[in-house]
């Protein structure tokens, strides 16, 4: 099984984490004046690149903290 | 806990009831090398701070850093995350664990700001001994448990099975597991399971 990197644990099973979807999408600066159309780009729509991702995930079994970590979406290998 | 003595009532001193009590008959049927043990309550308190070095003087211990647990017999810290750490004492009750970390923190570090939450009623504790210990954790467990790197000190919130556990490295082929009680029976179960192999 693929082992993910926690910043805090260590090496540990994938089946520990969770998957927080892409990083750094901000929230809007001021949502009530958002369109729609705008508002529904903010909360669905994600980048979806071959290659190289940067994510959240969630150590939900083990010390529960958010951290973001790069990830390569053809090879499944994580950067350190 | 009410016992019955010659038709009158008595009530004895109340003993909080154990997720695990009346296993023990199958737990004495295994092997010296793989003994398990339901330990007597422990209290426990989680602490969240960004001052762990106003807890110092209630562990008699510096406060673990990531993978570790520190402390002695009255009081345990394990680390839980980067500002939170799980207090255990099987000698304090839950009221006296939770006044003593909040009473020697704000003595210790006036300023200090602590998060302190009695969550005795969350965990059981199970210890698993015996020289096969390990090779029963070892076929659940994907850390890596040999003695070089997971010792007496070590510690680690993981997945056993597929429960999720505190698992404490007490000293060789000696481990303390913290389980939520809800998963006790599957995890005794569990164990009991792993452990046939060595019958
Ligand atoms: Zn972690």
């Amino acid at each position: 099984m693929q082992l993910i990197h926690c910043p805090w644990c260590g090496p540990r099973e994938e089946v520990e984490f969770h998957y927080g979807g892409q990083a750094g999408v901000a929230y809007p600066a001021d949502p009530a004046v958002l369109s729609d159309e705008e508002w529904a780009r903010y909360v669905f729509v994600r980048d979806n690149p071959k290659g190289r991702f940067e994510e959240r995930w969630s150590h939900s079994a083990g010390c529960r903290r958010w951290f973001t970590a790069v990830r390569d979406t053809v090879t499944y290998r994580f950067e350190r | 806990m009410v016992s019955r003595v010659s038709g009158d009532v008595v009530t004895d001193v109340l003993r909080p009831a154990g997720a695990l009590d009346g296993w023990a008959g199958r737990f004495a049927a295994l092997p010296d090398s793989v003994t398990l043990l339901a330990e007597p309550f422990h209290a426990m308190v989680d602490v969240r701070t960004a001052d762990p070095a106003a807890l110092e003087r209630l562990v008699g211990a510096p406060l673990p850093g990531p993978n570790a647990w520190s402390g002695g017999e009255r009081v345990t810290a394990i680390w839980l995350g980067p500002d939170e750490w799980l207090l255990t004492s099987p000698f304090l009750s839950p009221a006296e664990l939770e006044g003593a970390a909040r009473e020697t923190g704000a003595a210790a570090l006036p300023d200090a700001r602590l998060a302190v939450v009695d969550v005795s009623a969350q965990r059981t504790t199970v210890r698993l001994r015996g020289a096969h210990a390990r090779d029963v954790l070892e076929t659940g467990c994907a850390i890596d448990l040999l003695p070089r790197s997971f010792g007496a000190g070590s510690a680690a919130v993981t997945l056993l099975g597929q429960s999720g556990v505190v698992l404490l490295g007490l000293g060789p082929s000696d481990y303390r597991i913290l389980v939520r009680s809800s998963f006790a029976a599957y995890l005794a179960e569990w164990l009991l399971d792993a452990a046939s192999e060595w019958r």
